[in-house]
C-alpha cells in the first residue's frame, strides 16, 4: 500500500480524536480521546519505519506506549481525587478558579 | 484487489467505524469496548506491515492493561447514562466543524508533500522481536528505556499519593459520627 493510504487513515484517525475532547464533557471519555490520538501517531510512526526500514520508529512506539501507560496511571487518580470532592466527571464543573 | 489492499480496507473501516462509536456513544462503558475494538483494529494494521512485537504489545498494554483500568475506575464510579452529562447540540456541531477542518487544511498540506513511491509492504524483519531487541539495547535507546522506569516508579508513587483518602477529611467524618 502507498504511505498516502496510512496518512489518510491516521489523520482520520486523529480529526475524530479531537472530536471526541471538544464534543464530550466526561473527563474519561476525553482521556480515552487522547488514547485514540497517541494510537493514530503510533500507526502513522510504524507505516513510516515500515518505508524507511528503520527500527528506531518502532522503539518510538513502544516508548509512547509506556508513557501513556504512566499518564493513564496518574490522569485516572487524578479523576477518581475530582470526583471525591465534586462527585462528578462532568469537566464544565472544573471552572471554579474562574472567579 | 489483492488479499493484502482487501484486509487494509477492511481493517480501516473497522478502525474508523469503532472511533466514531468511541465519540458517539452515549455510555462510557460503551466507549471503552469501543475503543478496545478499534485497539484490535489497530492490532490487525501492525500485522499486516508485520510488525508482530508492537501488534502484541498493543494488545496486551492497550487493550489488555490500560483499558482495563479505564473500565475499573468507570465501574468504581457508577457511571452511566444517567450520570453522563451532555454538551448542546451547537456544542456537538462547533466540534464537528473544528475537527473537520483540521482534517482538511492536514490533507491539503499533503498535496504539497513530495511523499516517498516506496510502498509499505509486510515484507522485511524490521519489527521482529530480535531486531527490535537490538535496536532498543544499543548505546541509543537504552539510557532512555532505563529512565522509563523511573517514570513507571515516579508514576506509580504518584498514583497512590493522590489516590488514596485525604487523612484529614476522613478523621473529621469520624468525629461528626461520633
Amino acid at each position: 500500500m502507498p504511505i498516502e493510504y496510512y496518512l489518510f487513515l491516521s489523520f482520520t484517525l486523529f480529526a475524530i480524536g479531537i472530536m471526541g475532547v471538544l464534543m464530550r464533557r466526561n473527563a474519561i471519555v476525553i482521556f480515552m480521546c487522547i488514547e485514540l490520538m497517541l494510537n493514530a501517531v503510533n500507526l502513522l510512526l510504524v507505516a513510516f519505519s515500515k518505508v524507511y526500514g528503520d527500527a528506531g520508529a518502532q522503539v518510538f512506539v513502544f516508548f509512547i506506549m509506556v508513557v501513556a501507560a504512566a499518564e493513564v496511571a496518574v490522569g485516572l487518580a487524578i479523576i477518581i481525587m475530582m470526583f471525591r470532592k465534586v462527585s462528578s466527571v462532568d469537566i464544565n464543573i472544573l471552572n471554579r478558579l474562574k472567579n | 484487489m489483492s488479499v493484502h489492499e482487501l484486509l487494509f480496507w477492511l481493517l480501516s473501516l473497522w478502525a474508523i467505524v469503532s472511533a466514531s462509536f468511541v465519540v458517539l456513544s452515549r455510555n462510557p462503558i460503551n466507549s471503552v469496548l469501543w475503543l478496545i475494538s478499534t485497539f484490535f483494529a489497530l492490532s490487525g494494521h501492525y500485522i499486516l506491515m508485520n510488525a508482530q512485537f508492537i501488534a502484541i504489545v498493543n494488545i496486551i498494554v492497550y487493550a489488555g492493561a490500560i483499558m482495563v483500568l479505564f473500565l475499573f475506575v468507570l465501574m468504581l464510579l457508577n457511571l452511566n447514562t444517567d450520570t453522563e452529562p451532555q454538551k448542546s447540540r451547537l456544542i456537538h456541531f462547533t466540534a464537528l466543524i473544528s475537527a473537520g477542518s483540521l482534517l482538511l487544511i492536514v490533507l491539503a498540506s499533503l498535496r504539497s508533500a513530495e511523499l516517498t513511491d516506496i510502498p509499505v509492504t509486510g515484507a522485511g524483519d524490521i519489527g521482529l522481536i530480535e531486531v527490535l531487541g537490538k535496536t532498543l539495547f544499543n548505546e541509543k535507546y537504552v539510557l532512555p528505556f532505563e529512565l522509563s522506569s523511573v517514570l513507571f516508579l515516579s508514576a506509580m508513587v504518584g498514583a497512590m499519593v493522590l489516590g488514596r483518602k485525604d487523612p484529614a477529611t476522613t478523621e473529621e467524618k469520624n468525629i461528626v459520627k461520633k
